[in-house]
């Protein structure tokens, strides 16, 4: 398989699982984790897919999986044309020209026995590139351009800021002019004032040098924010995936909903006036993960069938994939956020897409083939709706 | 709420001028200078600001964990009738866990990683008073239940290490609330949480205050959970309070440039996407060398509208501005007044 044109990273059916091992005298395998299992999606030219869900849901693992930082065990990964999951770690080299990470935490990830220069100008090292001018000039022309002092090039890590060392993984991130960056929650521990210089440094290099960002975070708001589109992760496969503005403002997977109206928007009075769909308990152990539909446990939805039939993710609409027999289009009042303000938003423009508009109306459901066609139950008794107090 | 003057009867909690620094080998960290709050019984206040701001140090004198030998530590903190800044360490003890009570962000720094969470909160139980071993598991088992830990028959057994992320935060929860606190500290409970447990754990401390009619102070970072329990705001930065306000207030007419700051800076759910965030600029001051006027003066981009370069040289008052709202700001009150509006009129999608 091969990227479509403007494509530049296709994942199909991405498994990766990890051993589980016992503790004993000889440990040996007792079971898997699987932590990714049977993901697919694509990301555009200079587009961002936002890959979002709770903690254990296998985020980093499909970030980590998609740069072969640790080797998936099933499924295709194809960056700008070229499938990579069978490539030796000498001939990933090329790929890491194309595709780079950013990590985090912004303290580890960076060596701190290594200057700034050093750090942002390993990747030249390691690919024997040697950039017009030289590497110094190179790097402070980086440091530079992602709000850096170039005069601090010679200055360790430990000596600046968490947002300074977000610059300082974006500028290393940037210098072989990737194709592709994977985020992995690079603005989450950082505090909102610097969060939003680094989502703004993002979408200006995104727009400077063509970027495509796979940009994985739990945080919903900053997701709308930077991404295009949405992906929606739960223990290991994707429930919902949709322009941004669908996923907001029409999702239809029940785990969505869940999500979007958990987190409290900060407007006392939109949010003394809000319900929240309340979920039950923990994420289930991706060691013993549900029969059926993964979310069953936890769902307002589930009837008997989703305990036994994995639902499959179907496009239910141009663009949005959907991973569930009972999908919902309308929540009770007061539920879930004021989807009027969000409807109105203009279309995304940097890649061309546009929301798929309102919801699922019954006509589009009857003109779906028979078996993609989920059954419209209505909402079950509100038990686990509950009012915020 | 009020830091002056106020109701002829007193307010249950009441912080005068209260300061904190801890000499380090830096330098004098001032952590929080010139705090003053007070709340009503039954009420939920909020200090929200970014990480450093003062918070926690300020929890950890209303709870009597500053070191007084290694901290210097001024002003009042008089809670119920009763001064705790002069309080002997043993009276300090008592309160603690009794009347008052704190839970934070990790729930392993109250819980031990060596011992069954029932036999943990039932020391805690006896601690306070004396009673039986049985009808202190008794007591112990209904908490666990009340605070939403399933098959808590069984779970009472638990060690920490056997239980999630929110069920050992439900613990602690459970462990604070055992001795009926009539004052409760959350110090940032959900930050480490998924929004979906975060939902629970709020939903809880809710129905719980609801129930017991507990006083809360929350701490936090997110102006989310803020519009969601707090009934006033304090938001700190730089180791003091710049704006005070009842929670309608605060949102709807912010005048402290740093919580308008702060307002531009989230992305947010509910509004009009706009293409750019408005971050503040630059970094918060370190709190061993804080500007010398106004601590947010440098990232201030409204300070060249003050004469004479107070905003530079002279330490703002926290002021009322009207009734239960105070601003730490030299801007003319018109003056902030009419930023705001700007302001906010731009975030709601206006130009
Ligand atoms: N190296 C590993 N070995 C074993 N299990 C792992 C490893 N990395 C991740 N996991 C497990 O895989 C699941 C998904 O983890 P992760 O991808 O980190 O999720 P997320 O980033 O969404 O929080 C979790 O249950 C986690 O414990
Ligand atoms: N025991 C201590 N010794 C030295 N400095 C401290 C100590 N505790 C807190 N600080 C400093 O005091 C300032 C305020 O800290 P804190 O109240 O924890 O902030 P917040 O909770 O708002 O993030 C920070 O600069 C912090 O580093
Ligand atoms: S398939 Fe069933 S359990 Fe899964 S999300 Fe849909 S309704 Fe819920
Ligand atoms: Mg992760
Ligand atoms: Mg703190």
């Amino acid at each position: 398989m091969t990227t479509e044109a403007g494509e530049i990273l296709r994942v199909s059916d991405l498994r990766t699982y990890f051993p589980v091992r016992s503790h004993g005298l000889i440990p040996h395998v007792v079971g898997q984790v699987k932590a990714v299992d049977g993901v697919s999606f694509t990301v555009g030219s200079a587009e961002t897919l936002g890959l979002v869900g709770e903690s254990g849901s296998g985020k980093t693992t499909v970030a980590r999986s998609v740069l072969m930082l640790v080797r998936p065990t099933g499924g295709e990964i194809v960056i700008d044309g070229q499938e990579i999951t069978h490539l030796s770690s000498k001939a990933l080299m090329p790929m890491r020209r194309k595709a780079q990470m950013i990590f985090q935490d912004p303290y580890n990830a960076l060596n701190p026995r290594h200057t700034v220069g050093g750090i942002i100008g390993a990747p030249y090292r390691i690919q024997g590139i040697q950039p017009p001018g030289g590497v110094r000039t190179a790097v402070q022309a980086l440091m530079e351009r992602v709000g850096l002092n170039p005069e601090h090039y010679n200055r360790y890590p430990n000596e600046f800021s968490g947002g300074q060392r977000q610059r300082i993984g974006i500028a290393r991130a940037i210098a072989l002019r990737p194709k592709l960056i994977v985020c992995d929650e690079p603005v989450s521990a950082l505090d909102v004032s610097i969060q939003a210089q680094i989502i703004n440094l993002l979408r200006d290099l995104q727009h400077e040098f063509g970027l495509s960002y796979l940009f994985v975070a739990h945080d919903l708001a900053v997701v709308r924010q930077i991404s295009h589109r949405v992906a929606v992760m739960y223990l290991g496969h994707l429930m919902e995936m949709a322009p941004r503005n669908t996923i907001y403002a029409a999702p239809l997977h029940p785990y969505t909903h869940s999500l979007l109206s958990a987190v409290p928007i900060p407007d006392p009075v939109l949010q003394k006036g809000r319900s929240r769909i309340m979920l039950e308990g923990d994420l289930p152990s991706p060691i013993n993960p549900p029969s059926g539909c993964v979310f069953r446990t936890r769902c307002f939805q589930a009837q008997e069938r989703c305990s036994v039939e994995v639902p499959p993710l179907v496009e239910l609409e141009p663009g949005h994939y959907v991973a569930c027999h009972f999908p919902v289009a309308t929540l009770p009042a007061g539920v879930g956020i004021a989807r009027d303000v969000l409807e109105t938003e203009p279309g995304v423009s940097a890649s061309g897409l546009q929301p798929a508009g309102g919801q699922v109306s019954s006509a589009q459901l009857d003109s779906l083939p028979a078996d993609d066609r989920p059954d419209s139950t209505p909402l079950r008794p509100q038990e686990r709706v509950r009012r915020s107090r | 709420m009020t830091t002056s003057g106020g109701p002829t009867e007193n307010p249950f909690l009441e912080i005068k001028d209260l300061a904190v620094a801890f000499p380090t080998e830096d330098g004098l960290v001032r952590a929080v200078e010139g705090v003053s709050l007070s709340i009503e019984r039954g009420r939920t206040l909020a200090i929200v600001g970014e990480s450093g701001s003062g918070k926690s140090v300020t929890a950890q004198a209303i709870m009597g964990l500053i070191d007084r030998k290694s901290a210097k530590m001024t002003g009042e903190i008089w809670l119920d009738g009763q001064e705790l800044v002069g309080m002997p360490a043993d009276e300090l003890q008592a309160l603690r866990g009794g009347k008052v009570a704190m839970i934070f962000q990790d729930p392993m720094s109250s819980l031990h990683p060596f011992y069954r969470v029932g036999s943990q909160i039932t020391e805690a139980i006896n601690a306070h008073r004396k009673m039986g071993a049985k009808a202190a598991r008794a007591i112990a088992l209904d908490m666990l239940r009340r605070v939403g830990i399933p098959a808590a028959d069984r779970r009472i057994d638990d060690y920490p290490h056997q239980l999630s992320g929110g069920m050992r935060q439900r613990v602690m929860i459970a462990m604070a609330l055992i001795n009926a606190p009539e004052l409760l500290i959350a110090d940032e409970p959900t930050t480490a949480l998924d929004v979906t447990v975060q939902a629970q754990i709020l939903e809880l401390i809710a129905s719980l205050q609801g129930e017991f009619g507990i006083t809360v102070i929350m701490i936090t970072h997110d102006l989310g959970i803020v519009a969601d329990v707090a009934d006033e705001v304090a938001v700190m930065y730089g180791g003091r309070i710049v704006e005070v306000a009842p929670t309608g207030v605060l949102y709807a007419q912010p005048e402290m440039p740093y919580t308008l700051g702060l307002l531009s800076s989230i992305p947010r759910m509910d509004r009009e996407l706009s293409e750019r965030l408005e971050p503040i600029p630059g970094n918060p001051p370190s709190p061993i060398s804080l500007p010398p006027g106004c601590v947010f003066q440098p990232r201030c981009t409204y300070s060249d509208r003050v004469a004479a370069g107070a905003c530079l040289n002279v330490r703002p008052e926290l002021l009322e501005t009207s009734a239960g709202h105070l601003v730490r700001c030299h801007l003319p009150a018109e003056e902030r007044r009419q930023i705001s509006r700007d302001v906010l009129n731009v975030l709601a999608g206006g130009s």
